[in-house]
């Protein structure tokens, strides 16, 4: 039994194409990128060893710590909505009629490329001729926003089609979760007079405090490394009022051709969402541990 | 007898207390919950109705009219337009080969590996393991200028295979997270006596262990099947020409060169998303508990 399943041969033939591919694709690039960083470099020619040049430039830059005060309000504003969708799962949970279509539909968005959503809602917020302007024109709204050409708007109005996009995706993993609390404890809990809310409350939610924790973590750090829909919706503008890290990043290495220097971009992100995977993760034990 | 119905009440009853059951008040209640999940229900669903609306409509009916006039002459021409004109076509079944190979690839590899760690006896697994799972937490642009910096040494720049490998690679962690939790579900008894029957390791892989695990395969190749088909930075940074740009990057700059025709616009983001509507409406059980899986097993 040991024998055969020990195989040295065997395992390395079953795990070292996938290892290869991680390490070649994933790890190396991410101590390369921090290597990158030390050079002055445009991509195409020799590198230069600047020493920490580019990232004491990057401390100094006003454009990178807007960049990353986008993205940290995204990660915010992600984070809030969690509530939001943990609300909904809840109701959706509680056996209502109607709820595995609704689940369904909230899903939809969530299936498209945000490429596609991109141009969709470009289309929807377009000034003249979108549908949400022309819905607050019929509701008699004078003077209708310019949403994606307005500074103080864009990276509000941006994060409604990321709420578009994604309240599925968790509404259904806390549905997924919430169908997994045992029955017999709701049904123990209400021969014991527990109103709903105190169910929800005080069984359900802790029993599925570790499904929570992960969302939390995807959220933020989703949110910190988002770029996709913001790039082809406003490409950072106007004027970088909705420029968040990834986009920033894109735009010095392929833009700008200052590869030296968005490398230490690159790697300024990769740390930022370790550091803040291993925030979350001590901050949510803390607290599971006061619990018990 | 009157905790059943109790019980019974407060399944179906979230929004009221026990003492209120059955009085108007609850009713209100259920009608206040209903009409916030069916206003959430519209907002998810009305742009994408919208637009396959103004995709069949001219740009007069879409500039003149109500955003919820239905298209008076529907132009299904618009569809023909954009599929013959440019290189939509081009660049939908270059989406198609390139979400194949590359769904393949990850999820064969992905099983091997797993097979490997749940089921074999070595050392370094734990750590290969871990490899795998942090891969999860690393921003994809914290790896893009050495990849392209790597790819173009290796002339594989403007080349499929460069984003067939970086869709495999970046795709690994979360599949073989998702199959984990199956295989350790799952139970070992045949396996353990194909062993004990002298069965060749592959043997036992291929016919014992992998077929076993269809249910957990299938989540696996929808959720790769989304990810792919809608990937957009590999393409728009590791692939210059037509020829093999996909359907994401294609329709990004297509839509650019029509700025002002609504109906063309619309009938290419359409052309775009219908493949993964189909399925959705084929397979949507699936897909729902797969992206489920995706999250929580972790």
């Amino acid at each position: 039994m040991k024998n055969v399943m020990s195989n040295k041969w065997v395992i390395t033939l079953y795990v070292l194409p996938a290892l290869l591919l991680i390490l070649i694709l994933i790890y190396i690039p991410i101590v390369l990128t921090g290597y990158y960083g030390l050079m002055d470099w445009d991509g195409i020619g020799a590198k230069t060893f600047i020493g920490l040049d580019n990232y004491i430039e990057l401390m100094k830059d006003k454009m990178f710590w807007t960049s990353t005060y986008h993205s940290v309000l995204l990660a915010v504003f992600s984070a809030i909505s969690l509530v939001a969708y943990l609300v909904i799962s809840l109701i959706l949970a509680s056996k209502i009629k109607g709820a595995g279509l609704l689940r369904k539909i909230y899903l939809i968005p969530m299936l498209l490329s945000s490429v596609a959503i991109a141009q969709l809602w470009l289309k929807i917020f377009d000034p003249t001729n979108g549908m949400l302007n022309k819905l607050l024109e019929m509701f008699g709204v004078e003077n209708t926003p310019i949403w994606l050409a307005d500074p103080n708007l864009v990276l509000y109005s941006i994060f409604i089609p990321i709420v578009w996009q994604y309240a599925g995706f968790y509404i259904i993993i806390y549905y997924a979760a919430l169908k997994g609390v045992p029955d017999e404890i709701i049904e123990a809990a209400k021969i014991d007079g527990a109103t709903p809310l105190q169910i929800a409350y005080k069984i359900k939610l802790p029993l599925i405090a570790p499904v929570i924790k992960v969302t939390i973590v995807l959220a933020i750090v989703g949110s910190l490394k988002y770029f996709d829909l913001i790039y082809v919706m406003t490409g950072g503008g106007p004027n970088g009022a909705s420029e968040v890290m990834a986009s920033y990043m894109y735009k010095e290495a392929f833009k700008t051709y200052n590869f030296g220097y968005g490398s230490a971009i690159g790697f300024a992100l990769l740390i930022i969402c370790l550091v803040m995977t291993w925030v979350i993760q001590k901050l949510t034990a803390s607290k599971e541990d006061a619990q018990y | 007898m009157s905790e059943v119905v109790v019980q019974k009440n407060n399944k179906t009853n979230l929004s009221t207390s026990p003492k209120t059951r059955g009085s108007i008040g609850s009713k209100i209640g259920y009608g206040i919950l209903y009409l916030v999940l069916g206003i959430i229900a519209i907002f998810q669903i009305y742009p994408l109705i919208w637009l396959f609306f103004f995709s069949l409509k001219t740009n007069q009916e879409v500039f003149g009219l109500s955003p919820f006039a239905l298209p008076k002459d529907p132009q299904w021409g618009n569809y023909v337009k954009v599929w013959t004109q440019g290189n939509i076509s081009q660049y939908f079944f270059n989406s198609v080969w390139i979400t194949i190979v590359a769904v393949v690839l990850t999820v064969f590899l992905a099983s091997f590996v797993t097979f490997a760690i749940t089921r074999m006896h070595w050392k370094l697994s734990k750590l290969v393991l871990g490899l795998f799972m942090v891969g999860i937490m690393i921003p994809l642009h914290s790896t893009l200028i050495p990849l392209f910096s790597f790819f173009n040494q290796l002339q594989l720049i403007d080349n499929p295979i460069s984003i067939i490998l970086s869709y495999t690679a970046f795709n690994l962690p979360l599949t073989i997270m998702i199959l984990l939790g199956f295989y350790q579900a799952l139970p070992r008894e045949l396996e353990e006596a194909a062993v004990m029957d002298g069965c060749s390791i592959h043997r036992i892989f291929f016919q014992i262990t992998l077929p076993m695990t269809t249910p957990v395969m299938a989540t696996v190749v929808i959720i790769n099947m989304i990810y792919n088909w809608n990937e957009f930075v590999f393409v728009n940074t590791f692939i210059s020409s037509d020829k093999w740009k996909t359907l994401t990057v294609g329709v990004n700059n297509f839509v650019g060169q029509y700025l002002t025709d609504w109906g063309a616009i619309g009938a290419t983001l359409m052309i775009s998303i219908i493949p993964i509507l189909i399925a959705f409406i084929i397979l949507s059980n699936k897909i729902v508990e797969g992206l489920a899986a995706g999250s929580v097993k972790g």
